[in-house]
């Protein structure tokens, strides 16, 4: 579809932007320490905490993807906000306290409390790199490729804008600015979802049954130019755009419409009716590219069922090996979380491990909200005709049009402030493993408090930097699936040291260095000869990605986690009785 | 108004290696109470995802189990942190995980 940017979406963002900074500005005459800097000086009350959590958890793939995937596919993208925030569960009741009481700056410190090993302060530090690039990437092309139809301003624009205000939110004041600004994007995010899913209730399910909603659609992509249902594609008089497409076809006894709903009885309802979704087909011809959009009408029962998207299309088929795709990716997402750079620094930013305790029983009550929320918000857009064909991540900001300018340009702006939330998070947690671990760990050099402060700047300048070319390089890349990679590679390298550190009085220097590498190696080198690699990097159809591929599954979490927590039972014993060498 | 004011606090860890034992305990039932529920939802859903289509309260089990491992989370989540709560004054609780009844200080040391 071609975006209708307003003037009011543009007023509205700036705004925020305007206060983004102003905050940070305001915060960084206080913050001079690298305590200051790095960890907030550990001076946040752990409520701001608990919604600065949210504020750093829910990236864009959070708000825009699931809602698209729900919007598209019904129940399937509910398993991403489930397994997101299951994780939880691990941070709160096995890493938070440990982690909390035995570092400092970055998860590498507590890694590394019974220890003082270079290897270690090396291993985790990459890891926490790694990591943290994997998840920028698709940050910062969402931002590139939300800007358009957003704001009508082009990719690279979204792309330096947002890499240009995160620096200076991070080059203020640190990760107190960060907080803040993370502070306000969680509180706007859960309190504007809340008020479209009331929006959404209020107005209840309606039958749309005109033929043109249910007309199939085609969009046909020549040389230069693109024909959309037989029509150039623009809005003159002569030309078309594809219609925003998602309806219910039948209610339950033949009601027309439903009046205000409560969120069960919405449920309820949908789960008797009938939804029309839309399949695509694509194909090749002298013409051009030729996809064609087919309506699909669907029972509602279905919809509220898993095994839709193709991604989990292999639950309810025979093979086995889709199934444990999915159990991979499941436990990915629940040992992902709590092995997050950017997520465990937060906890170095409250006074003690109550504060943690209680920041994070916050962090869970707003996330969670939020991700019930995104059920309610994907299935709205999937019933009110609000969904692009082309781009599914325009759900919620198009159901948000769908109730008033001022709404779409409020919900367009925080999708953009979602954006600086997480990313200005990352970047704090790169710049703290490059001076607090790498620097000053592992290379030892000798920085005082003051200079470790400058160096800290100055790299998250320089990430900030790599980000803004990244987010300009991977245009047009379908980036969303580097999250999930960035979830399997930060549990099967951290979690088996932060659990096995902190339960078994046996484990050595050696080992933990040992797991955190074999952890990420293993799990890096799984993906990349992958189907799914082969398919989204290297342009294999997916035919062709299945049969190259040279793993049986895509997700590698099954095989790479408890990889990495052998790796340190073997690498330990082996290593026990060598006497400390460093 | 407490959580929200951003003054500086004194640190008050306290290192008390019997409440960390403690802690570290309730912290790995709870865990394990909830990862089985969670690999029960991941099992059903790969190997018997038929059972998500039964019907509870009017809608599926597989809304009904993902709203309640969300919901439980949180509950979960705070029954940690009352169990974790600072037990210094001598106050009778109950443990519900023994199910016995007893001073805070008893209990710490079982």
């Amino acid at each position: 579809m071609i975006p209708q940017p307003t003037p009011l979406a543009i007023a509205v963002f700036l705004v925020f932007v305007a206060i983004t900074l102003g905050l940070s500005f305001y915060f960084g005459a206080k913050a001079k320490s690298a305590a200051g800097y790095f960890a907030a000086s550990g001076q946040i009350p752990w409520f701001v905490n608990g919604v600065a959590f949210a504020g750093d958890y829910l990236s864009a793939a959070s708000f825009l993807g699931i809602c698209g995937m729900i919007s598209r596919f019904g129940y399937d993208g509910f398993l991403y906000s489930i397994g997101y925030l299951a994780g939880w569960v691990v941070a709160l009741f096995v890493i938070a306290e440990p982690l909390k009481r035995l570092g400092k700056y970055t998860f590498a410190d507590a890694l590394n409390s019974r220890f003082q090993s270079r290897g270690i302060t090396f291993a985790a530090g990459i890891s926490a790199l790694v990591v943290s690039v994997f998840y920028l990437i698709p940050q910062m092309v969402g931002a590139g490729a939300l800007i358009l139809p957003l704001l009508g301003l082009p990719h690279w624009m979204g792309v330096v804008t947002v890499g240009a205000v995160v620096v200076m939110i991070v080059v203020t004041a640190g990760m107190v600015s960060t907080t803040y600004v993370q502070f306000i994007k969680g509180g706007l995010l859960v309190v504007f979802s809340g008020i479209l899913t009331i929006a959404i209730l209020q107005r209840g399910l309606k039958v749309d049954d005109r033929p043109e909603a249910s007309a199939p659609q085609t969009y046909l992509k020549t040389g230069g130019s693109v024909i959309v249902n037989g029509l150039p594609q623009g809005r003159k008089p002569g030309e078309a755009d594809l219609r925003p497409v998602g309806h219910v076809s039948k209610l339950p006894g033949g009601a027309k419409e439903t009046g205000p709903l409560s969120p069960w009885g919405y449920l309820e309802t949908l789960r008797d009716s009938e939804i029309v979704l839309w399949s695509e087909t694509k194909s090749k011809s002298e013409g051009g590219d030729l996809t064609t959009y087919s309506p699909v009408p669907t029972p509602g029962a279905d919809v509220l069922q898993p095994g839709r998207h193709p991604m989990f299309k292999g639950l309810r088929g025979e093979s086995v090996w889709p199934r444990l795709n999915f159990v991979s990716l499941m436990l990915a997402l629940f040992c992902g979380t709590a092995s997050l750079p950017h997520i465990l620094i937060r906890y170095y930013t409250v006074k003690d491990q109550s504060a943690a305790r209680w920041s994070t029983v916050v962090g869970i009550a707003t996330i969670g909200a939020f991700y019930v929320l995104t059920l309610f918000l994907g299935l709205g857009a999937m019933t009110s005709g609000t969904i692009d064909l082309t781009d599914s991540n325009m759900a919620a900001p198009l159901l948000a049009r769908n109730f008033g300018e001022l709404l779409f340009a409020i919900i367009s702006a925080i999708a953009f402030t979602t954006v600086l939330g997480t990313v200005s998070g990352l970047i704090v947690a790169a710049s703290g493993a490059v001076v607090h671990d790498l620097l000053t760990g592992v290379l030892k050099v000798e920085l005082t408090d003051h200079h470790k402060v400058r160096v800290g700047k100055f790299v998250a300048v320089i990430v900030g930097v790599v980000a803004i070319v990244l987010g300009i390089w991977f245009k047009g890349f379908n980036a969303s699936f580097l999250v999930g990679w960035a979830f399997s590679v930060a549990a099967s390298a951290n979690l088996p040291s932060l659990v096995m550190i902190l339960f078994w009085k046996g484990t050595t220097k050696h080992g933990v260095t040992a797991a955190i590498l074999a952890g990420m190696l293993a799990s890096l080198g799984w993906i990349l000869v992958s189907a799914e690699a082969f398919q989204n990097v290297y342009g294999y159809s997916g035919d062709d990605a299945a049969k190259a591929a040279l793993v049986p599954f895509s997700q590698p979490g099954l095989v790479t986690i408890p990889l990495g927590f052998l790796t340190l039972v073997v690498v330990s014993l082996l290593t026990r009785r060598a006497p400390a060498t460093e | 108004m407490p959580g929200f004011d951003h003054v500086y606090h004194a640190p008050s860890e306290h290192d008390d290696a019997r409440e960390i034992a403690r802690n570290a305990r309730y912290g790995l039932w709870l865990f394990s109470l909830y990862f089985a529920i969670y690999a029960a939802f991941v099992g059903l859903n790969a190997f018997s995802p038929d059972v998500m289509s039964t019907n509870i309260a009017g809608v599926n089990l597989a809304v009904v189990y993902g709203m309640g491992l969300i919901g439980a989370a949180l509950l979960l989540a705070l029954l940690y942190c009352w169990l974790c709560r600072d037990r210094n004054a001598p106050a009778a609780s109950w443990d519900p995980l023994s199910g016995k009844r007893g001073s805070g200080d008893a209990e710490v040391g079982r």
